[in-house]
Protein backbone atom coordinates (compact mmCIF):
# COMPACT_ATOMS: atom_id res chain seq x y z
CA UNK A 1 0.00 0.00 0.00
CA UNK A 2 1.32 3.38 -0.68
CA UNK A 3 0.93 5.66 2.00
CA UNK A 4 1.80 8.75 0.03
CA UNK A 5 -1.05 8.35 -1.93
CA UNK A 6 -4.61 8.62 0.22
CA UNK A 7 -7.65 8.47 -2.65
CA UNK A 8 -10.54 10.33 -1.86
CA UNK A 9 -12.62 7.79 -3.72
CA UNK A 10 -12.76 4.15 -3.61
CA UNK A 11 -10.42 2.81 -6.07
CA UNK A 12 -10.73 -0.60 -4.92
CA UNK A 13 -13.07 -1.76 -7.52
CA UNK A 14 -10.70 -1.06 -11.14
CA UNK A 15 -8.85 -3.48 -12.92
CA UNK A 16 -5.22 -2.19 -13.29
CA UNK A 17 -6.58 -1.00 -16.90
CA UNK A 18 -9.62 0.33 -15.90
CA UNK A 19 -7.49 2.36 -13.86
CA UNK A 20 -4.78 3.04 -16.19
CA UNK A 21 -7.34 4.64 -18.28
CA UNK A 22 -9.54 6.88 -16.37
CA UNK A 23 -5.96 8.40 -15.57
CA UNK A 24 -5.16 8.78 -19.55
CA UNK A 25 -8.92 10.22 -19.51
CA UNK A 26 -8.53 12.46 -16.47
CA UNK A 27 -5.33 14.10 -17.61
CA UNK A 28 -6.40 14.66 -20.78
CA UNK A 29 -9.32 16.99 -19.36
CA UNK A 30 -6.60 18.40 -17.33
CA UNK A 31 -4.54 19.75 -20.18
CA UNK A 32 -7.47 20.97 -21.97
CA UNK A 33 -8.74 23.35 -18.91
CA UNK A 34 -5.30 24.19 -18.43
CA UNK A 35 -4.43 24.96 -21.66
CA UNK A 36 -7.35 26.79 -22.53
CA UNK A 37 -7.17 29.02 -19.31
CA UNK A 38 -3.91 29.87 -19.59
CA UNK A 39 -5.01 31.16 -23.24
CA UNK A 40 -7.52 33.19 -22.01
CA UNK A 41 -5.48 34.41 -18.90
CA UNK A 42 -2.99 36.07 -21.67
CA UNK A 43 -5.59 38.65 -22.59
CA UNK A 44 -5.63 39.67 -19.05
CA UNK A 45 -5.12 43.82 -18.90
CA UNK A 46 -5.13 43.95 -22.89
CA UNK A 47 -8.71 43.47 -23.20
CA UNK A 48 -10.88 45.02 -25.69
CA UNK A 49 -13.85 46.37 -22.56
CA UNK A 50 -12.52 46.28 -18.73
CA UNK A 51 -15.88 44.18 -18.43
CA UNK A 52 -14.28 41.93 -21.08
CA UNK A 53 -11.49 41.83 -18.76
CA UNK A 54 -12.88 40.50 -16.22
CA UNK A 55 -14.54 37.87 -17.59
CA UNK A 56 -12.16 36.24 -19.90
CA UNK A 57 -10.37 36.26 -16.40
CA UNK A 58 -13.13 34.51 -14.70
CA UNK A 59 -13.54 32.11 -17.26
CA UNK A 60 -9.77 31.67 -17.15
CA UNK A 61 -10.01 31.00 -13.24
CA UNK A 62 -12.75 28.54 -13.70
CA UNK A 63 -10.69 26.31 -16.23
CA UNK A 64 -7.86 26.20 -14.20
CA UNK A 65 -9.53 25.19 -11.31
CA UNK A 66 -11.10 22.53 -12.79
CA UNK A 67 -7.98 21.99 -13.90
CA UNK A 68 -6.28 21.54 -10.69
CA UNK A 69 -9.04 19.74 -9.50
CA UNK A 70 -8.64 16.97 -12.50
CA UNK A 71 -4.78 16.80 -11.80
CA UNK A 72 -4.80 16.50 -8.14
CA UNK A 73 -6.63 13.82 -9.20
CA UNK A 74 -4.72 12.28 -12.09
CA UNK A 75 -1.90 12.35 -9.44
CA UNK A 76 -4.24 10.36 -6.79
CA UNK A 77 -5.04 7.58 -9.98
CA UNK A 78 -1.15 7.50 -10.99
CA UNK A 79 -0.36 6.77 -6.98
CA UNK A 80 3.42 7.67 -7.94
CA UNK A 81 3.63 10.73 -5.44
CA UNK A 82 3.18 13.34 -8.16
CA UNK A 83 1.65 16.66 -7.38
CA UNK A 84 -0.14 18.93 -9.45
CA UNK A 85 2.58 20.92 -10.55
CA UNK A 86 4.35 18.18 -11.85
CA UNK A 87 1.72 17.04 -14.13
CA UNK A 88 1.41 20.35 -15.27
CA UNK A 89 5.03 21.27 -15.08
CA UNK A 90 7.34 18.75 -15.83
CA UNK A 91 6.00 16.47 -19.22
CA UNK A 92 6.81 17.59 -22.49
CA UNK A 93 4.25 19.13 -25.67
CA UNK A 94 4.47 15.04 -26.92
CA UNK A 95 3.12 14.64 -23.83
CA UNK A 96 0.26 16.78 -23.24
CA UNK A 97 -2.99 15.65 -24.39
CA UNK A 98 -5.40 18.53 -25.04
CA UNK A 99 -6.96 19.27 -28.47
CA UNK A 100 -5.42 21.08 -30.90
CA UNK A 101 -8.12 23.56 -30.91
CA UNK A 102 -7.59 25.06 -27.45
CA UNK A 103 -3.77 25.85 -27.89
CA UNK A 104 -4.58 27.80 -30.74
CA UNK A 105 -2.89 31.26 -30.00
CA UNK A 106 -5.84 33.69 -28.80
CA UNK A 107 -5.84 36.31 -32.53
CA UNK A 108 -7.59 38.64 -32.18
CA UNK A 109 -10.65 39.28 -29.83
CA UNK A 110 -12.82 37.64 -32.25
CA UNK A 111 -10.99 34.60 -33.00
CA UNK A 112 -10.61 34.00 -28.73
CA UNK A 113 -14.45 34.41 -29.04
CA UNK A 114 -14.63 31.51 -31.71
CA UNK A 115 -12.27 29.12 -29.80
CA UNK A 116 -14.30 29.30 -26.95
CA UNK A 117 -17.51 28.86 -28.10
CA UNK A 118 -16.75 26.06 -30.31
CA UNK A 119 -15.24 24.54 -26.85
CA UNK A 120 -17.36 25.55 -24.51
CA UNK A 121 -20.42 24.11 -26.22
CA UNK A 122 -18.48 20.46 -26.28
CA UNK A 123 -17.00 21.02 -22.19
CA UNK A 124 -20.87 21.87 -21.26
CA UNK A 125 -22.91 18.99 -22.86
CA UNK A 126 -19.79 16.36 -21.80
CA UNK A 127 -19.89 17.75 -18.06
CA UNK A 128 -23.54 17.70 -17.73
CA UNK A 129 -23.06 13.52 -18.93
CA UNK A 130 -19.78 13.21 -16.86
CA UNK A 131 -21.52 14.15 -13.94
CA UNK A 132 -23.21 10.46 -14.00
CA UNK A 133 -20.14 8.71 -14.21
CA UNK A 134 -20.08 5.84 -12.29
CA UNK A 135 -16.35 7.04 -11.49
CA UNK A 136 -17.29 9.27 -8.24
CA UNK A 137 -13.76 11.30 -9.12
CA UNK A 138 -14.55 12.35 -12.68
CA UNK A 139 -18.59 12.85 -11.83
CA UNK A 140 -17.45 14.97 -8.62
CA UNK A 141 -15.50 17.37 -10.58
CA UNK A 142 -17.24 17.65 -13.25
CA UNK A 143 -20.71 18.49 -11.10
CA UNK A 144 -18.92 21.39 -9.91
CA UNK A 145 -16.95 22.45 -13.40
CA UNK A 146 -20.68 22.32 -15.45
CA UNK A 147 -22.34 25.37 -13.43
CA UNK A 148 -19.12 27.49 -14.18
CA UNK A 149 -19.63 25.87 -17.25
CA UNK A 150 -23.07 27.00 -18.23
CA UNK A 151 -21.88 30.51 -17.95
CA UNK A 152 -19.33 29.96 -20.06
CA UNK A 153 -21.62 29.10 -22.64
CA UNK A 154 -23.99 31.50 -22.36
CA UNK A 155 -20.82 34.10 -22.90
CA UNK A 156 -19.44 33.21 -25.54
CA UNK A 157 -22.56 32.11 -27.78
CA UNK A 158 -23.60 36.46 -26.69
CA UNK A 159 -20.53 37.44 -28.36
CA UNK A 160 -20.80 35.27 -31.23
CA UNK A 161 -24.23 36.84 -31.55
CA UNK A 162 -23.01 40.53 -30.58
CA UNK A 163 -20.04 40.15 -33.67
CA UNK A 164 -21.93 38.54 -36.37
CA UNK A 165 -24.54 40.45 -35.94
CA UNK A 166 -22.54 43.95 -35.10
CA UNK A 167 -21.02 45.80 -37.52
CA UNK A 168 -19.39 44.59 -41.43
CA UNK A 169 -15.94 44.49 -39.42
CA UNK A 170 -17.07 42.47 -36.62
CA UNK A 171 -18.90 40.39 -38.84
CA UNK A 172 -16.10 39.91 -41.28
CA UNK A 173 -13.80 38.89 -38.42
CA UNK A 174 -15.64 36.69 -36.30
CA UNK A 175 -16.83 34.83 -40.17
CA UNK A 176 -12.76 34.76 -40.29
CA UNK A 177 -12.23 33.43 -37.26
CA UNK A 178 -14.68 30.51 -37.81
CA UNK A 179 -12.90 29.76 -41.29
CA UNK A 180 -9.59 29.33 -39.53
CA UNK A 181 -11.04 27.10 -36.45
CA UNK A 182 -13.39 25.35 -37.64
CA UNK A 183 -10.73 22.11 -38.91
CA UNK A 184 -9.79 22.37 -35.16
CA UNK A 185 -13.44 21.22 -33.91
CA UNK A 186 -13.91 17.78 -35.38
CA UNK A 187 -11.34 16.52 -32.93
CA UNK A 188 -13.29 17.48 -29.89
CA UNK A 189 -15.75 14.49 -31.43
CA UNK A 190 -13.02 11.93 -32.56
CA UNK A 191 -12.69 9.50 -29.54
CA UNK A 192 -9.38 7.80 -28.83
CA UNK A 193 -8.64 4.78 -27.84
CA UNK A 194 -8.73 5.71 -24.52
CA UNK A 195 -12.65 7.25 -24.86
CA UNK A 196 -14.39 4.59 -26.73
CA UNK A 197 -12.79 1.86 -24.00
CA UNK A 198 -14.46 4.14 -21.15
CA UNK A 199 -17.52 4.82 -22.62
CA UNK A 200 -17.88 1.31 -23.78
CA UNK A 201 -17.41 0.71 -20.37
CA UNK A 202 -20.07 2.97 -19.69
CA UNK A 203 -17.49 5.80 -17.12
CA UNK A 204 -18.30 8.35 -19.95
CA UNK A 205 -20.73 9.03 -22.19
CA UNK A 206 -20.83 8.21 -26.59
CA UNK A 207 -19.55 11.13 -28.32
CA UNK A 208 -22.04 10.95 -30.69
CA UNK A 209 -25.00 11.92 -28.73
CA UNK A 210 -22.56 14.86 -27.64
CA UNK A 211 -22.40 15.74 -31.17
CA UNK A 212 -25.58 16.36 -32.29
CA UNK A 213 -26.67 18.36 -29.38
CA UNK A 214 -23.81 20.26 -29.84
CA UNK A 215 -24.87 20.87 -33.66
CA UNK A 216 -28.11 22.05 -32.47
CA UNK A 217 -26.58 24.95 -30.43
CA UNK A 218 -23.80 25.83 -32.69
CA UNK A 219 -26.37 26.05 -35.50
CA UNK A 220 -28.56 28.23 -33.64
CA UNK A 221 -26.53 30.53 -32.38
CA UNK A 222 -24.71 30.88 -36.19
CA UNK A 223 -28.07 31.59 -37.56
CA UNK A 224 -28.72 34.21 -35.00
CA UNK A 225 -25.45 35.18 -35.56
CA UNK A 226 -26.23 35.13 -39.70
CA UNK A 227 -22.46 33.49 -39.95
CA UNK A 228 -21.95 30.78 -42.02
CA UNK A 229 -19.97 26.96 -41.44
CA UNK A 230 -17.26 26.71 -44.30
CA UNK A 231 -18.32 23.51 -46.07
CA UNK A 232 -16.03 20.27 -47.10
CA UNK A 233 -13.54 20.75 -44.49
CA UNK A 234 -10.80 18.61 -43.30
CA UNK A 235 -10.93 17.98 -39.67
CA UNK A 236 -7.30 18.46 -37.59
CA UNK A 237 -6.73 16.24 -35.68
CA UNK A 238 -3.65 14.53 -32.83
CA UNK A 239 -3.37 17.00 -30.15
CA UNK A 240 -5.02 14.35 -27.82
CA UNK A 241 -2.70 12.03 -28.87
CA UNK A 242 0.32 14.22 -28.53
CA UNK A 243 0.80 15.51 -31.94
CA UNK A 244 0.04 19.00 -31.21
CA UNK A 245 0.78 22.36 -33.26
CA UNK A 246 3.95 24.12 -32.78
CA UNK A 247 2.20 26.92 -30.62
CA UNK A 248 1.95 24.64 -27.60
CA UNK A 249 5.96 24.50 -27.09
CA UNK A 250 6.39 27.80 -26.67
CA UNK A 251 3.11 28.34 -23.98
CA UNK A 252 4.32 25.19 -22.21
CA UNK A 253 8.28 27.30 -22.05
CA UNK A 254 6.58 29.57 -20.13
CA UNK A 255 4.03 27.68 -18.05
CA UNK A 256 7.12 25.63 -17.29
CA UNK A 257 9.78 28.19 -17.09
CA UNK A 258 10.54 28.58 -12.99
CA UNK A 259 9.90 24.32 -12.36
CA UNK A 260 12.29 23.45 -14.79
CA UNK A 261 14.68 26.35 -13.97
CA UNK A 262 14.56 25.41 -10.36
CA UNK A 263 13.68 21.69 -10.34
CA UNK A 264 12.13 20.32 -6.90
CA UNK A 265 11.76 23.84 -5.29
CA UNK A 266 8.45 24.98 -3.48
CA UNK A 267 7.00 28.36 -4.15
CA UNK B 1 -28.75 87.76 -5.75
CA UNK B 2 -26.06 85.09 -7.57
CA UNK B 3 -23.39 85.59 -5.49
CA UNK B 4 -25.90 85.46 -2.31
CA UNK B 5 -27.02 82.04 -3.10
CA UNK B 6 -23.22 80.29 -3.66
CA UNK B 7 -22.43 82.11 -0.41
CA UNK B 8 -25.40 79.89 1.32
CA UNK B 9 -24.59 77.14 -1.05
CA UNK B 10 -20.50 77.25 -0.31
CA UNK B 11 -21.40 77.96 3.80
CA UNK B 12 -23.50 74.88 3.60
CA UNK B 13 -20.66 73.03 2.15
CA UNK B 14 -18.31 73.76 4.45
CA UNK B 15 -20.63 72.84 7.35
CA UNK B 16 -20.75 69.40 6.01
CA UNK B 17 -17.19 68.77 5.87
CA UNK B 18 -16.88 70.77 9.48
CA UNK B 19 -19.56 68.15 10.46
CA UNK B 20 -18.29 65.38 8.86
CA UNK B 21 -21.28 64.77 6.87
CA UNK B 22 -20.51 62.84 3.26
CA UNK B 23 -20.60 65.35 0.12
CA UNK B 24 -22.69 63.31 -2.49
CA UNK B 25 -23.29 63.45 -6.27
CA UNK B 26 -26.31 65.90 -5.91
CA UNK B 27 -25.08 68.01 -3.47
CA UNK B 28 -23.06 71.65 -4.48
CA UNK B 29 -19.72 71.48 -4.57
CA UNK B 30 -17.06 73.88 -5.29
CA UNK B 31 -15.81 73.13 -8.60
CA UNK B 32 -12.38 73.23 -7.11
CA UNK B 33 -13.61 70.06 -4.90
CA UNK B 34 -15.19 68.20 -8.08
CA UNK B 35 -11.83 68.74 -9.98
CA UNK B 36 -9.69 67.61 -7.16
CA UNK B 37 -11.79 64.49 -6.71
CA UNK B 38 -12.10 63.58 -10.20
CA UNK B 39 -8.07 63.71 -10.60
CA UNK B 40 -7.44 61.73 -7.36
CA UNK B 41 -10.27 59.42 -8.31
CA UNK B 42 -8.87 58.81 -12.09
CA UNK B 43 -5.45 58.72 -11.13
CA UNK B 44 -6.62 56.22 -9.21
CA UNK B 45 -8.51 53.84 -11.32
CA UNK B 46 -5.93 54.36 -13.81
CA UNK B 47 -2.76 52.96 -11.51
CA UNK B 48 -5.26 49.91 -11.37
CA UNK B 49 -5.78 49.16 -14.99
CA UNK B 50 -2.38 50.24 -15.48
CA UNK B 51 -1.44 48.08 -12.17
CA UNK B 52 -2.52 45.01 -14.09
CA UNK B 53 0.54 45.51 -16.11
CA UNK B 54 3.65 44.43 -14.40
CA UNK B 55 1.95 41.55 -12.49
CA UNK B 56 -0.08 40.36 -15.16
CA UNK B 57 3.68 40.08 -17.01
CA UNK B 58 4.01 36.75 -14.15
CA UNK B 59 0.62 35.09 -14.51
CA UNK B 60 1.78 32.95 -17.43
CA UNK B 61 4.78 32.03 -15.64
CA UNK B 62 3.90 31.40 -12.03
CA UNK B 63 5.29 28.82 -10.32
CA UNK B 64 2.58 26.67 -9.52
CA UNK B 65 -1.46 26.27 -10.53
CA UNK B 66 -2.15 27.87 -7.10
CA UNK B 67 -0.12 30.71 -7.62
CA UNK B 68 -1.10 31.34 -11.38
CA UNK B 69 -4.77 31.25 -9.97
CA UNK B 70 -4.19 33.42 -7.10
CA UNK B 71 -2.39 36.09 -9.09
CA UNK B 72 -5.12 36.14 -11.91
CA UNK B 73 -7.44 36.45 -9.01
CA UNK B 74 -5.27 39.28 -7.65
CA UNK B 75 -5.23 41.24 -11.05
CA UNK B 76 -8.40 40.69 -11.92
CA UNK B 77 -9.47 42.59 -8.91
CA UNK B 78 -7.62 45.34 -9.35
CA UNK B 79 -9.76 45.40 -13.04
CA UNK B 80 -12.89 45.20 -10.09
CA UNK B 81 -11.11 48.18 -8.68
CA UNK B 82 -10.51 50.15 -11.72
CA UNK B 83 -14.27 49.91 -12.90
CA UNK B 84 -15.91 50.71 -9.30
CA UNK B 85 -13.23 54.03 -9.05
CA UNK B 86 -14.37 55.05 -12.91
CA UNK B 87 -17.61 54.65 -11.93
CA UNK B 88 -17.14 56.52 -8.66
CA UNK B 89 -15.75 59.55 -11.00
CA UNK B 90 -18.37 59.34 -13.08
CA UNK B 91 -20.76 60.71 -10.57
CA UNK B 92 -18.72 63.86 -10.75
CA UNK B 93 -20.05 64.16 -14.27
CA UNK B 94 -17.13 63.24 -15.87
CA UNK B 95 -17.25 59.81 -18.23
CA UNK B 96 -15.18 56.82 -18.29
CA UNK B 97 -14.32 57.61 -21.87
CA UNK B 98 -12.84 60.61 -20.85
CA UNK B 99 -10.96 59.48 -18.45
CA UNK B 100 -9.31 57.19 -20.60
CA UNK B 101 -8.74 59.74 -23.32
CA UNK B 102 -6.36 61.55 -20.45
CA UNK B 103 -4.71 58.71 -19.46
CA UNK B 104 -3.65 58.14 -23.32
CA UNK B 105 -2.62 61.21 -24.00
CA UNK B 106 -0.29 61.70 -20.53
CA UNK B 107 -2.79 64.27 -19.28
CA UNK B 108 -3.95 62.23 -16.49
CA UNK B 109 -1.24 60.29 -14.40
CA UNK B 110 -1.35 57.31 -12.46
CA UNK B 111 1.11 55.64 -10.01
CA UNK B 112 4.73 56.00 -11.00
CA UNK B 113 5.45 52.69 -9.35
CA UNK B 114 4.01 50.89 -12.37
CA UNK B 115 6.38 52.15 -14.20
CA UNK B 116 8.69 50.11 -13.26
CA UNK B 117 9.59 46.40 -14.33
CA UNK B 118 8.69 42.73 -13.18
CA UNK B 119 11.69 41.09 -13.75
CA UNK B 120 12.03 38.41 -11.72
CA UNK B 121 8.61 35.85 -9.67
CA UNK B 122 9.91 37.36 -6.60
CA UNK B 123 9.02 41.02 -8.12
CA UNK B 124 5.27 39.48 -7.52
CA UNK B 125 5.73 38.98 -3.51
CA UNK B 126 7.31 42.22 -3.25
CA UNK B 127 4.88 44.50 -5.15
CA UNK B 128 1.96 42.44 -3.33
CA UNK B 129 3.75 43.15 0.27
CA UNK B 130 5.90 46.64 -0.38
CA UNK B 131 3.44 48.15 -2.89
CA UNK B 132 0.00 46.79 -1.87
CA UNK B 133 1.57 47.88 1.47
CA UNK B 134 1.94 51.24 0.51
CA UNK B 135 -1.08 51.69 -1.48
CA UNK B 136 -3.44 50.48 2.12
CA UNK B 137 -1.43 52.89 3.95
CA UNK B 138 -2.54 55.66 1.43
CA UNK B 139 -6.05 54.21 1.28
CA UNK B 140 -7.47 53.12 4.33
CA UNK B 141 -7.69 57.09 5.39
CA UNK B 142 -9.90 57.51 2.50
CA UNK B 143 -12.29 55.20 3.67
CA UNK B 144 -13.18 58.72 5.71
CA UNK B 145 -12.48 60.90 2.84
CA UNK B 146 -16.29 63.21 2.25
CA UNK B 147 -16.82 62.27 -0.97
CA UNK B 148 -19.23 59.56 -0.48
CA UNK B 149 -19.20 57.24 -3.68
CA UNK B 150 -15.42 57.87 -3.62
CA UNK B 151 -15.20 56.79 0.14
CA UNK B 152 -17.88 53.62 -0.50
CA UNK B 153 -15.65 52.54 -3.05
CA UNK B 154 -12.49 52.58 -0.90
CA UNK B 155 -13.91 50.32 1.88
CA UNK B 156 -14.08 46.99 -0.56
CA UNK B 157 -10.70 48.25 -2.37
CA UNK B 158 -9.22 48.27 0.69
CA UNK B 159 -10.80 45.12 2.15
CA UNK B 160 -9.24 43.39 -0.99
CA UNK B 161 -6.03 45.25 -0.91
CA UNK B 162 -5.16 43.61 2.35
CA UNK B 163 -5.70 40.40 1.22
CA UNK B 164 -3.46 41.02 -1.57
CA UNK B 165 -0.92 42.03 0.79
CA UNK B 166 -0.82 38.98 2.68
CA UNK B 167 -1.05 37.20 -0.32
CA UNK B 168 2.39 38.81 -1.49
CA UNK B 169 3.78 39.03 1.97
CA UNK B 170 3.62 34.92 2.45
CA UNK B 171 5.05 34.77 -1.43
CA UNK B 172 8.12 36.53 -0.20
CA UNK B 173 8.31 34.13 3.17
CA UNK B 174 8.08 31.52 0.79
CA UNK B 175 10.95 32.42 -1.06
CA UNK B 176 13.07 33.35 2.26
CA UNK B 177 12.27 30.36 3.60
CA UNK B 178 13.32 28.37 0.30
CA UNK B 179 16.27 27.90 -1.31
CA UNK B 180 19.40 30.22 -1.40
CA UNK B 181 18.82 30.69 -5.08
CA UNK B 182 14.95 32.21 -3.91
CA UNK B 183 16.16 34.20 -0.87
CA UNK B 184 18.73 35.70 -3.58
CA UNK B 185 16.00 36.59 -5.65
CA UNK B 186 13.29 38.14 -2.92
CA UNK B 187 16.38 40.23 -1.81
CA UNK B 188 17.20 41.22 -5.16
CA UNK B 189 13.62 42.41 -5.78
CA UNK B 190 13.46 43.77 -2.33
CA UNK B 191 16.49 46.21 -3.14
CA UNK B 192 14.78 47.10 -6.63
CA UNK B 193 11.23 47.76 -4.99
CA UNK B 194 11.96 49.95 -1.67
CA UNK B 195 12.81 53.39 -2.88
CA UNK B 196 10.44 53.28 -5.76
CA UNK B 197 7.82 52.37 -2.68
CA UNK B 198 8.58 55.09 -0.31
CA UNK B 199 7.87 57.17 -3.35
CA UNK B 200 4.24 56.17 -3.46
CA UNK B 201 3.70 58.08 -0.85
CA UNK B 202 4.28 61.68 -3.14
CA UNK B 203 6.90 64.78 -3.26
CA UNK B 204 7.81 66.13 0.54
CA UNK B 205 4.96 67.80 2.11
CA UNK B 206 6.88 71.47 1.07
CA UNK B 207 6.69 70.22 -2.38
CA UNK B 208 3.32 68.78 -2.10
CA UNK B 209 1.17 71.89 -4.26
CA UNK B 210 -2.25 69.66 -3.47
CA UNK B 211 -1.45 68.54 0.37
CA UNK B 212 -2.92 71.56 2.20
CA UNK B 213 -6.53 72.11 0.56
CA UNK B 214 -7.57 68.52 0.32
CA UNK B 215 -6.29 68.40 3.96
CA UNK B 216 -8.70 71.03 4.22
CA UNK B 217 -11.83 69.49 2.15
CA UNK B 218 -10.67 66.12 4.30
CA UNK B 219 -10.36 64.42 0.97
CA UNK B 220 -7.05 63.78 2.62
CA UNK B 221 -6.64 62.80 6.08
CA UNK B 222 -2.50 62.63 6.73
CA UNK B 223 0.32 64.30 4.78
CA UNK B 224 2.43 62.73 2.74
CA UNK B 225 5.59 62.65 5.11
CA UNK B 226 3.59 61.19 7.82
CA UNK B 227 2.32 58.64 5.29
CA UNK B 228 6.06 57.53 4.52
CA UNK B 229 7.31 57.45 8.16
CA UNK B 230 4.73 55.25 9.20
CA UNK B 231 5.36 53.14 6.21
CA UNK B 232 9.02 52.60 6.98
CA UNK B 233 8.02 51.69 10.88
CA UNK B 234 5.79 49.03 9.79
CA UNK B 235 7.84 47.52 7.17
CA UNK B 236 11.58 47.17 8.59
CA UNK B 237 10.04 44.68 11.05
CA UNK B 238 8.94 42.70 8.92
CA UNK B 239 11.70 42.81 6.53
CA UNK B 240 13.54 41.61 9.74
CA UNK B 241 11.35 39.08 9.98
CA UNK B 242 11.63 37.98 6.61
CA UNK B 243 15.49 38.07 7.46
CA UNK B 244 15.40 40.70 4.24
CA UNK B 245 18.42 43.52 4.25
CA UNK B 246 17.41 47.01 4.00
CA UNK B 247 18.48 48.54 1.26
CA UNK B 248 18.84 51.77 3.12
CA UNK B 249 22.89 52.58 4.85
CA UNK B 250 21.01 55.60 6.85
CA UNK B 251 18.48 53.24 8.24
CA UNK B 252 18.42 53.89 12.03
CA UNK B 253 16.08 53.52 15.27
CA UNK B 254 15.57 56.84 16.46
CA UNK B 255 14.13 56.44 20.46
CA UNK B 256 13.15 60.14 20.64
CA UNK B 257 10.63 59.99 17.88
CA UNK B 258 10.05 56.58 18.25
CA UNK B 259 10.37 55.97 14.90
CA UNK B 260 13.41 54.88 12.15
CA UNK B 261 15.31 57.31 10.55
CA UNK B 262 16.27 57.06 6.70
CA UNK B 263 17.91 58.03 4.11
CA UNK B 264 16.65 60.59 1.35
CA UNK B 265 14.55 58.90 -1.76
CA UNK B 266 16.08 60.04 -5.15
CA UNK B 267 13.92 62.64 -5.79
CA UNK B 268 15.64 63.22 -9.31
CA UNK B 269 14.55 59.96 -10.04
CA UNK B 270 10.81 60.78 -8.65
CA UNK B 271 10.41 63.49 -10.71
CA UNK B 272 12.13 62.18 -14.05
CA UNK B 273 9.33 59.06 -13.46
CA UNK B 274 6.32 61.34 -12.95
CA UNK B 275 7.82 62.99 -15.71
CA UNK B 276 7.66 60.22 -18.13
CA UNK B 277 11.00 59.25 -17.90
CA UNK B 278 10.72 55.80 -15.78
CA UNK B 279 11.78 52.45 -17.28
CA UNK B 280 8.39 51.67 -18.17
CA UNK B 281 6.27 54.62 -18.74
CA UNK B 282 6.03 54.15 -22.64
CA UNK B 283 5.57 50.57 -22.66
CA UNK B 284 2.72 50.93 -20.02
CA UNK B 285 1.14 53.61 -21.88
CA UNK B 286 1.50 52.09 -25.76
CA UNK B 287 0.09 48.71 -24.20
CA UNK B 288 -2.65 50.44 -23.17
CA UNK B 289 -3.49 52.48 -26.40
CA UNK B 290 -3.06 49.42 -28.29
CA UNK B 291 -5.45 47.19 -26.42
CA UNK B 292 -8.05 50.38 -26.73
CA UNK B 293 -7.50 50.96 -30.07
CA UNK B 294 -7.72 46.85 -30.84
CA UNK B 295 -10.89 46.74 -28.84
CA UNK B 296 -12.51 49.67 -31.16
CA UNK B 297 -14.26 47.18 -33.33
CA UNK B 298 -15.67 45.46 -30.59
CA UNK B 299 -16.92 47.86 -28.71
CA UNK B 300 -18.55 49.44 -31.97
CA UNK B 301 -19.83 46.02 -32.72
CA UNK B 302 -21.34 45.81 -29.38
CA UNK B 303 -23.10 48.93 -29.57
CA UNK B 304 -24.26 48.58 -33.05
CA UNK B 305 -26.03 45.11 -31.83
CA UNK B 306 -27.78 46.42 -29.10
CA UNK B 307 -29.21 49.31 -31.51
CA UNK B 308 -30.45 46.62 -33.91
CA UNK B 309 -31.68 44.37 -31.28
CA UNK B 310 -33.56 47.61 -29.48
CA UNK B 311 -35.01 48.25 -33.12
CA UNK B 312 -36.24 45.01 -33.74
CA UNK B 313 -38.12 45.06 -29.94
CA UNK B 314 -39.46 48.60 -30.84
CA UNK B 315 -40.74 46.86 -34.39
CA UNK B 316 -42.05 43.86 -32.17
CA UNK B 317 -43.49 46.16 -30.13
CA UNK B 318 -45.55 48.34 -32.70
CA UNK B 319 -47.20 45.11 -34.59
Amino acid sequence: MDLHHKPTVDLQGYSPEIRALVYDYTLQLADTSLILGHRLSEWCGHGPILEQDLAMANIALDLIGESRSLYQYAAELEGQGRTEDDLASLRDAVEYKNPLLVEQPNGDFGDTVMRQFLFDGFHFFLLKELQNSPDKGLAGIAAKSFKEASYHVKWSAEWIIRLGDGTEESRRRIQKALDNLWMFSGELYTMTDTEKALAQAGFIPDYSGLLSQWEAHVGKVFAEATLEVPQNVFMQKGGKTGRHSEHLGYLLTELQYLQRAYPGLEW
Amino acid sequence: METIIEKSLEEAFEEKIAKEIRIEPKDWMPEQYRKTLVRQISQHAHSEIVGMLPEGNWITRAPSLKRKAILLSKVQDEAGHGLYLYSAAETLGTSRDQMIADLHSGKAKYSSIFNYPTLSWADIGAIGWLVDGAAIMNQVPLIRTSYGPYARAMVRVCKEESFHQRQGFEIMMSLCNGAPAQKKMAQEAFNRWWWPTLMMFGPKDAESPNTEQSMRWKIKRFTNDELRQRFVDMMVPQAEFLGLTVPDKDLKWNEAKNGYDFGDVDWEEFWNVVKGNGPCNKDRINTRVKAYEEGAWVREAALAHAQKRAAREAANQAK
